[in-house]
């Protein structure tokens, strides 16, 4: 693969993300990992519904009586729309256009920084309350569940920032394309995760 | 392994094999470290023989026989049989399907190493305050219980070698999906890589449910979370049914690339195509599908319920009938065959039999009212040893002999094969027959001792001497890989003169490209097509000779596994609390791992090429050993 073979938008490929084997291999392989990440949170789900109220007798924190929809409605739909940004960036990824790719990243991880900042202000909202990761079963499956997904959120903008960098200079080419493309993908995933963490965690929480 | 490669200085050999890319390397890796480990567990089992032979031996202790039985299950299903079997699969899958490489080198690379540090570190608990001693299947009721830092070895290394599984079932899928040459359709793959795409969408699907049940086990036990403890409103059947639903689909991970490497003996040793094709790929298919149905058959007395019960029994039933279908399939390939008894094929031979006892006494135990009788018997012991044993073990070993033309370039000693394998299968009825009656008349598993007044001496010591005859043949067949090598009598493409798929129609071992043309598949058993034929070259090309792309090697897959098997240590020896050095090691390991993956990521890697002149120089007997 030539990485200075130089690209327009009238010779760039319609699927640049497959457009080499290498590409097609990560397209794949790619889906497959998000089918073992859906695995992965499926147990995660399935414990903390088998755990969810669950503690020592007497105990203080129950889902209904802890959480509150205000704070989680405003970054479930900051992590929507920053799934939103993330398709533009990829929009004019597949037309070779890198600034406005770029631009349309950039403005994704910053709201993914937001939804993150959030995260970490809720957790120290509960620990302050006193709903520690060590008080009951549930407080160990909550925190386990909400911060894996948290972690990948961390992951996906490290990602994000990395190939930003990388490749500001250089711009598109046939070995970076599919390497975007998948970032994306994943923050897809992880925005996927997240509707499900505000319905079965938060909605189904707040209803007892 | 050509004369080149043994002019290479011992140092440059090792860096070689630290940063090989090329999946005939890899196999290589996993079959040494697999073999290696497999001793390690052989050395287990006879000392649990030795402890069980006579009534109230004091060989063992009672504290060391649990750790000797949970490391013996451990090593021998995670570090034993899956690295010997993925050790098959990356030597003779992308042959089989005309591919230069597999998907992903660098990762297939990763997936060795990680596997690899994950077993160091798991076997290093001998020698750092006591193994794992709650079992192989880690219940938490006992794991939870379990003082020392046994139970920590366990979760970090299995963690660990787990990663490296998973990245290794992505990468076989993806090769079979997207690497077949032109005219290998889906219906056209031999059996064993049809046998290896479905096991690994197992190892896809059901080992991140084994990593969330080991880093809810870790977060207890190292960071104080309540998953298992029953105090703070935790359950521990959470980790029974997350380790079942990997357990299951393990099993089934182990016996279909076994079920592979059976159906090419059949075919290639009977000198017919196998019999009902179409159907054994379907079983196959069908196999894997329901193993993920029945993982509550472990746990029929855990009180699930008669509903849940009965369901999973049914489901377990059904599982049967594929199987059954591929048992016909095999016997009606042998049938009216051209047999050839060669090493491999008593195996194949000796397999049906033996598999199909264990099928049938896993039938009895799918009876849930049967099962309250059976469960925690050695019953259960003599059944899971007959199909893993009767199956995968003398798959592995038939495998050594048929594939270790294609993987080294010399052939077994067919005598001596044929002593190993008269003395292990004796001495595996013998070990595990009689211990079916030994559960019948009481004795339960994982006991350390019995009394004179129980009257199990007898049988258990038959048990015992047949340990020791597997014993014998496995030192025989080590003899056997010594003599080998040293007389390093060199082979052609096709050793066994039997051959049918494109693994046989290229060199032995194969050049580190494989194919200096991608091959054109023109129907099943390709290279008996061409045999049939008369074509000498034994392929018919899709391309003309040209430019090869390969994949550059790497050290980085060792630094990263390196990193994570550092904050192993740290994050262990962190919940002691006392020992302020832990964090900061963990902190390091960690930062080794994502620092070098960042590496990986920033550099680009576009891999060089091979020069057509240098193929014509190759094609002329020259440079064969994948030294640039």
């Amino acid at each position: 693969m030539d990485l200075n073979k130089k690209y327009t938008p009238q010779t760039w490929p319609d699927h640049p993300e497959t457009a080499t084997l290498e590409g097609k291999n990560k397209f794949v392989g790619f889906w497959l990992l998000l089918a073992a990440e859906t695995v992965t949170f499926a147990s995660l789900f399935a414990t903390y519904l088998a755990l969810k109220d669950k503690g020592p007798s007497g105990m203080e924190f129950t889902a209904s009586g802890l959480f509150e929809l205000p704070l989680v409605f405003a970054m479930t739909m900051i992590l929507l729309t920053s799934s939103l940004t993330s398709v533009y960036a990829m929009y004019h990824m597949k037309n070779h256009n890198f600034k406005a790719m770029q631009a349309w990243l950039g403005i994704t991880v910053l709201l993914g920084l937001v939804f993150l900042g959030l995260e970490i202000y809720e957790f120290n909202h509960y620990v302050h309350l006193g709903f520690g990761y060590t008080n009951s079963a549930f407080s160990s499956a909550f925190y386990t569940l909400v911060g894996t997904h948290g972690a990948h959120v961390l992951f996906g903008l490290s990602w994000f920032i990395a190939l930003m960098l990388r490749n500001a200079k250089r711009g598109l080419n046939m070995y970076n394309a599919p390497k975007f493309y998948l970032a994306a993908l994943y923050w897809h995933f992880i925005d996927v995760v997240w509707v499900f963490i505000f319905t079965v965690v938060y909605l189904m929480g707040v209803i007892g | 392994m050509s004369s080149i490669a043994q002019k290479k200085g011992f140092g440059a050999t090792v860096w070689d094999y630290m940063t090989t890319v090329d999946h005939k390397k890899i196999a290589i890796l996993y079959f040494i470290s697999g073999g290696l480990f497999f001793v390690i567990g052989g050395i287990e089992a006879m000392m649990i023989r030795i402890q069980l032979m006579k009534a109230g031996n004091d060989f063992l202790s009672a504290g060391l026989y649990n750790e000797i039985i949970t490391m013996h299950g451990t090593t021998m299903i995670f570090l034993a049989s899956m690295p010997l079997l993925l050790a098959f699969m990356n030597a003779v899958m992308p042959l089989q399907i005309g591919a230069r490489d597999v998907a992903f080198p660098f990762l297939n690379s990763l997936g060795f190493w990680l596997f690899f540090f994950g077993g160091i570190f798991l076997n290093l608990s001998w020698f750092l305050g006591g193994a794992p001693d709650a079992g192989w299947t880690n219940y938490a009721s006992l794991a939870m219980a379990s003082e020392g830092h046994g139970i920590d070895f366990y979760t970090l290394g299995l963690t660990i070698s787990g990663f490296g599984t998973l990245i290794a079932g992505i990468n076989f899928l993806v090769t079979i999906i997207n690497m077949r040459a032109p005219g290998m359709t889906y219906m056209r793959m031999p059996l064993f890589t049809w046998t290896t795409f479905v096991a690994s969408a197992l190892i896809l699907l059901a080992f991140p449910p084994l990593t969330i049940g080991l880093f809810f086990m870790v977060f207890d036990r190292l960071f104080g979370a309540n998953f298992f403890d029953v105090a703070m409103g935790g359950n521990t059947i959470i980790w029974e049914h997350l380790f079942w639903i990997f357990g299951h689909p393990e099993v089934y991970i182990l016996i279909l690339p076994a079920f592979g490497i059976f159906s090419e003996i059949f075919a290639i040793f009977s000198r017919k195509r196998l019999f009902g094709y179409t159907a054994l790929v379907f079983a196959t298919i069908l196999i894997g599908f329901y193993g993920f149905m029945v993982w509550a058959h472990h746990m029929f007395t855990v009180g699930l319920g008669p509903t849940a019960n009965a369901v999973f029994a049914l489901a377990t039933m059904i599982i049967a009938v594929p199987t059954g279908v591929k048992i016909f399939n095999w016997l009606l390939t042998i049938w009216g065959g051209s047999i050839s008894f060669t090493t491999p094929m008593l195996y194949a031979i000796a397999f049906i039999p033996s598999f199909v006892a264990g099928g049938v006494t896993g039938v009895m135990q799918a009876m849930a009212p049967l099962d309250y009788q059976l469960h925690d018997s050695y019953f259960i012991v003599a059944h899971f040893h007959y199909v893993i044993v009767g199956g995968v073990v003398l798959a592995i070993l038939a495998g050594t002999h048929l594939y270790w033309p294609k993987m080294f370039g010399t052939m077994l000693n067919e005598k001596l094969g044929k002593v190993t394998f008269w003395f292990f299968l004796i001495g595996f009825h013998l070990t595990f027959f009689i211990q079916h009656f030994l559960g019948l008349m009481g004795m339960p598993r994982r006991v350390y001792t019995f009394g004179t007044d129980q009257g199990w001496d007898a049988y258990n010591l038959i048990s015992s001497v047949g340990a020791l005859f597997m014993a014998i043949g496995v030192i025989v067949l080590v003899i056997n890989v010594i003599l080998t090598t040293i007389k390093n009598e060199r082979v052609g493409n096709d050793p066994w003169g039997d051959g049918r798929t494109l693994e046989w129609a290229i060199p032995s071992p194969p050049p580190f490209y494989n194919f200096a043309q991608t091959p054109l598949v023109r129907g099943l058993d390709s290279y008996w097509i061409e045999k049939m034929e008369g074509n000498k070259e034994g392929m018919v090309y899709a391309e003309p000779l040209g430019d090869i792309h390969m994949p550059n090697g790497s050290f980085i897959p060792v630094v990263i596994s390196f990193g994570m098997f550092v904050a192993s240590f740290g994050a262990l020896y962190h919940m002691d609390g006392d020992k302020a050095w832990a964090l900061p090691v963990l902190i390091i390991g960690l930062a080794i791992t994502f620092g070098s993956m960042l590496v990986r990521s920033l550099k680009d890697d576009l891999g060089f090429h091979i020069t057509k002149e240098e193929l014509l120089r190759d094609a002329k007997g020259g440079n064969k050993d994948g030294s640039k």
